[in-house]
Order: C-alpha cells, then structure tokens, then sequence
C-alpha cells in the first residue's frame, strides 16, 4: 500500500468548496426566515439538515480527493462544449429580445449539429428552420400552447 | 376489492379507444427512445410533462407508462447492435448480446430478449396486481412518521445504488435536496432560496431540472468525447427466429430473471443494474454451454432482459401504493401525477379506482402491443440508428428547449436549463450519479411535509419517529444501509492490510 501514488485531485477539491458555498448559502438564507410554527418544526428545520448534510459531504468528497476516489478522465474536446453553450446562450438572447422560438432553434439546432461535426452550416440552418416552424405549428396551432413569439412568429398568425 | 375484479374493471378503461391510443404512442415512444443513444425514458416523460397538461389524467398516465416500458424493450436493441448500452439497465446485455450480434445471431438475440421481456413484463405485471392491494392495505395504516421514514430508506438506497461511491450518491441526493428547498414554503407561506427572482418562488420545475441534466448534460458529454468513440452498427443477419435449441436455452433464464427483477424492483432499493447483473451471473454459473460465455450465450441475454423488464414493472409497486419512485424514470411518473393534483397511495385506490387500475390494466396491454412492435418489426427500429448523429443531438436540443420553454415561458427558466446542463456535464464527467438529484427533488418536499406533519401532531415530540414501530423499523434500516457500505469497505481494507 505504501508504494502506491497518492496524488489530490483539484477536481475533488472544487466539489468540495462548492457543496460548503451551497450549505453556507442555505444556511444564511434560514436565518432570514422570520414566521415559524407553533408545533412541531418549522420551515428551518430541513433547511438546517440539508445544510449540515452538504458540510458532512464537503468533507467526505475532499476525502475522495486525497484518496485516489475520483475516477481517471480523458481530456476532452472543448469546441464542441463552447458550439453548444454558445447556441444556447443565443437562444437564451434571442427569446430575450424577442427574436422568437423559431430563429432560436434554427441557431441550436446549426450550433449543436456543428459541435457534432457537421460542416454543411447552410443545410442544418435549413433543416433547424423547418424543425422549427414544424414544431411552433404543432404548438401553437394544435396543443394551443405558447411558445414565445417573435417578428417571424405575429407573421403566421400565432 | 378484489383484485381480479379490479383489473376487470381497469381493462374496461384501459380498452377504450382512446386509452388504447395512448397506450400505442406511448410504447411507440417509449421503443424509439430506448433504441436511440443520448435520449431516454425519463428524459421523454420530462418532455411530455409540459405537453399533457390539459390531457386527460388517465390517457397521459397510460401513456407515460408504455414509454417506460417500451424504454425498456427498445433499450436492449441498441445494447445488441452498437454495444452502447443507452442506460446501465441494459449494461448485463450488451456483455452477450452484441457478440451474438458480431457472430451474425443478431436476429434470435433480439428475439431473446425481446419474448424474454415481454414474459417478464407480464408475470411482473400480474405480480403488481396482487402485491399492490396488499401493499394498500398496509400502507393504510402509515402515519406521516412512517412515510417520512420510509423516504429515508429510499433516499439513502436509491443514492447507494446508483452511484460508484455512496459519497457521491449522497453528494447529488443533497443538491436535489437543495433545489427541492427554493419557492414558497407551502406551511407558512414564506420564501427560500428565491434570491429576489421572482421565477424561483414556484420552486425549481422538474421539467426544467430533467431535461437539463439529461439532455443538455449528454449532448455536452458526448460532443465532448466524440474523438475518443468509434461506434459500429452490427447488421442484423440471418433469421430473426429462434431455433428450438435457442428456445430450450431461453425459457428457464426469463423465469429467473424475472425472479430476479420483480422482487429487487418492488423493494424502496431499485435500480435493475443489481437484478440484471445477478441474472448474469447466475445463468453464467448454471448454463450448460460456460465455454459460450463470453462469446454470445443466449442465456446472457435472455435472463438480464427479463429482470430488466420485471424490474421496470417492480418500481411501479411502491410508485402506486406509497408514492415512492425508486428510479429517474418512476419520478418523472411520480412528477406527472402530481401535475395533476394526484398523489399515489393507498387513497388513490380508493378514490380513483378507475385511473390506478386501468393504469395497471393498461400495463398488460403495452406488452403485447411491445412483443408485436419489437419483433416483426425490428428492422424498422433499427434504422433509427442511422440517423446521423449530430442531426439526433441537434434535434433532442431542440426539443429539450421546446419542452423546457412550454413548462413556463420565461428567459429565467431557459438560463437554468444551461445551468442545469453544465452541472449534468460535470457530473458525468466527474461520475457523479444523475438521478437521486431529481429524486431529491421530487420527494425532498414530499419528505419534509411529512416530517413536518407527524411533528406536529406529536405537539414537537421527536420520539414519534421512533416511536412506531413500522418508522422505527425502517430508520434502522435507512441507518444500516447508510452505514454498511463504509464498514464493508473498512472490514475489506483491514483485510488487505494484514494480507
């Protein structure tokens, strides 16, 4: 045993500091709570043992790091990551500014396929496009559920 | 009531053409999802939660049910042709089935493990039907104390099962536990966790939690691993028949199997890896060909995919007769009920024979429809697989968004869905397990009321968890399952020090 290579892992660290911001987060948000019940527990009580239980695992996943607990990983390919977050924070700006639905998934739809390898971007805006419509129609025309709408969307009348 | 004329009364509901309609989309669904890599039961069900709304309760739960088994059947296709099992269900099958594919006995494999579930499926279903009565009449006498506990026992073995450490399962059960506390604290109508946005006090939506993770977080974990992967569709060649030999061969691992699965599934443990492993390696130890092993035994296939299916019918007992969901896909059941206004539980089979028993009846149906789907027409299904992959990932995106956007139209709810997306990305990236983190959210609420109730009544008293003895019962065994692994680890260190 003592042969064996004990390095940290910074991964199990970072897991770690996260769980204790989230249980601190937790925690500092009960103390605002002001009503509580007259019998029983009020509405600290779960808050308190979720926060307690985060700290506890805080520990146990900084004892995984020391220990060789986090499994080997294969660097991986970071365009394909940045494509995808990009077309989704598109999408997330383009309903926001009231672009519509269908612009939105024609972007995602480009975005994702590209991060997959695809090079044909005028083809997958295409088909994004009429995916998109295809399902606004479905939507709005035969679920009456709304989608967010845009300058494309008032167009067909939905 | 007795539950041969319950079921009778459920198949009068679950035959109507209307139900029989929804039954048929949901295992057509469910197969199509199961064969694709990167999309799975639960993930559809998450999708469709937005879609059902205004449905009728009954059509929607008869749907969600036929994806979930239909998940199932359409999942061990994908494991015997690409060898890329879609979920760890079907992990025990890829090991046999894609060398049987590889030696061009693709066809009886996927015969095997399709007659093989729908076997299982059905004696598992009957099992539901005299179990879940029962279960009612036990669970009637549970007081709020004894639910909580028994949350306890399926928080602490849904996070042991699922993930490779029980640190790490604990570590996502308490992030859902987390998220499970943002929105209005429905007892004294006071806030958690909103932070001044006003989207948050509803509480985070499943819809958007699920997708997230599962389609976002995927999508981002497979483009990102792209380069190190060659996948490699084996054709089906030959006859899709079984020989006789195959059916002599068959028969006895699905009965196992289905012993197996059924039992494993019903109890708050879940999961089907245990069932299907341990079909596995008990055809392994009783087959009569060992040489085959390891270079496609039939027995490998057909008994994992009958304790897969039977497991699959197993989880819907405590799901219907406690309300306890002990897989991601029995919480997304669990979500869609509630949208609803629906509880499951023992009330629910009082008041809503109707809905509960066509749902059961509606089980039997799926399966045949599934045996008809998956085995004349399999070659349909199989060329599923030749969608190019990112044109499939694209359109999941796609649909996700769609999902996410129609559970409530707000930029706040699209901006969780990345974040949630990133967070699933890291957790398989990291090996942190996915679904106690939805499990956490769905039953944190459920958990905490209950707690919160048998309080209460007790005027504050915390000896009432112990108290009865059915809680005391099962917060030993939530304690025992907590604690055994790391004595077992401890006792097996010690072992190897003193070797």
């Amino acid at each position: 045993m003592q042969s064996q290579d004990r390095r940290v892992d910074p991964a199990g660290i970072v897991v770690a500091a996260l769980l204790a911001v989230l249980a601190g987060l937790i925690f500092y948000d009960m103390t605002t709570l002001t009503i509580t019940q007259t019998y029983g527990v009020g509405p600290k009580a779960m808050p308190i043992v979720v926060a307690t239980g985060l700290i506890l695992l805080a520990i146990g996943n900084l004892v995984l790091a020391f220990r060789d607990g986090f499994p080997e990983r294969e660097q991986p390919a970071h365009l394909p990551i940045v494509l995808i977050l990009g077309g989704l924070i598109a999408v997330i700006a383009l309903i926001g500014i009231g672009g519509g639905f269908i612009l939105a998934m024609t972007i995602l739809f480009a975005a994702t396929a590209a991060a997959f390898g695809r090079r044909a971007i005028l083809v997958d805006l295409a088909i994004g496009f009429a995916l998109g419509l295809g399902t606004y129609l479905m939507f709005s025309k035969l679920l009456s559920l709304s989608l967010p709408a845009g300058p494309l969307e008032r167009l067909l009348g939905g | 009531m007795d539950p041969i004329a319950a079921l009778g009364q459920g198949l009068v509901v679950a035959l109507q053409p209307m139900n029989l309609l929804y039954a048929l989309i949901g295992v057509l669904l469910g197969t199509a999802v199961g064969v694709l890599p990167g999309i799975g039961p639960a993930l559809t069900v998450a999708l469709l939660l937005p879609v059902t709304f205004k449905l009728d309760p009954a059509g929607s739960l008869i749907m969600f049910a036929g994806i979930y088994y239909g998940g199932m059947y359409g999942g061990s296709t994908t494991a015997i042709l690409i060898n890329t099992p879609g979920e760890s269900a079907s992990l025990a099958t890829a090991l046999e089935g894609n060398k049987m594919a590889k030696a061009g006995r693709g066809g009886p494999a996927l015969a095997t493990a399709a007659i093989g579930s729908f076997v299982a499926g059905t004696i598992a279903t009957v099992g539901i039907v005299f179990l879940a009565p029962w279960l009612v009449e036990v669970a009637i006498k549970f007081g709020p104390e004894d639910y909580f506990a028994l949350m306890c026992v399926a928080f602490i073995t849904v996070s042991a099962t699922f993930g490779s450490s029980p640190i790490r399962g604990l570590t996502s059960l308490f992030v859902g536990l987390a998220l499970g506390l943002v929105g209005i604290d429905k007892l004294t109508g006071q806030s958690r966790l909103h932070f001044g946005v006003p989207e948050l006090l509803d509480g985070v939506e499943i819809t958007t939690l699920a997708v997230g993770l599962f389609a976002v977080g995927e999508a981002l974990y497979v483009a990102s691993r792209r380069h190190l992967i060659q996948e490699k569709i084996e054709p089906v060649r030959g006859s899709l028949w079984m020989t006789a030999q195959d059916w002599a061969r068959s028969w006895k691992p699905w009965l196992r199997g289905t012993l197996f699965g059924f039992p494993i599934g019903a109890l708050p443990a879940g999961g089907a890896e245990i069932p299907t492993f341990l079909s596995y390696s008990t055809e392994r130890r009783l087959t009569k060909y060992p040489q085959e092993f390891g270079h496609g035994a039939i027995e490998g296939v057909a008994g994992p995919e009958a304790a897969n299916n039977a497991s699959a019918a197993g989880t819907l007992v405590p799901l219907l007769t406690l309300g306890l969901p002990t897989s991601a896909t029995a919480a997304m059941m669990l979500a869609g009920f509630q949208q609803y206004g629906l509880n499951p539980g023992p009330l629910l089979f009082a008041e809503r024979p109707d809905l509960v028993w066509g749902l059961i009846a509606s089980l039997f149906i799926a399966n045949a429809m599934l045996l008809i789907l998956n085995l004349p027409l399999v070659g349909l299904w199989v060329r599923l697989l030749s969608i190019p992959q990112p044109w499939l990932y694209a359109g999941i995106l796609v649909f996700a968004t769609m999902g996410t956007i129609a559970a409530k139209p707000s930029v706040v709810e699209l901006i969780m869905l990345a974040v949630f997306g990133v967070m699933g990305y890291l957790m398989r990236r990291y090996d942190y397990p996915i679904a106690p983190v939805v499990i956490g959210l769905i039953l944190g609420p459920v958990a905490e009321q209950q707690l919160r109730r048998a309080l209460a009544i007790s005027l504050g008293d915390p000896l009432v968890l112990v108290q009865s003895p059915m809680s005391a019962t099962l917060l030993a065994i939530a304690f025992a399952a907590l604690v055994a692994p790391f004595v077992m680890r401890g006792l097996g260190k010690f072992k190897s020090d003193t070797d």
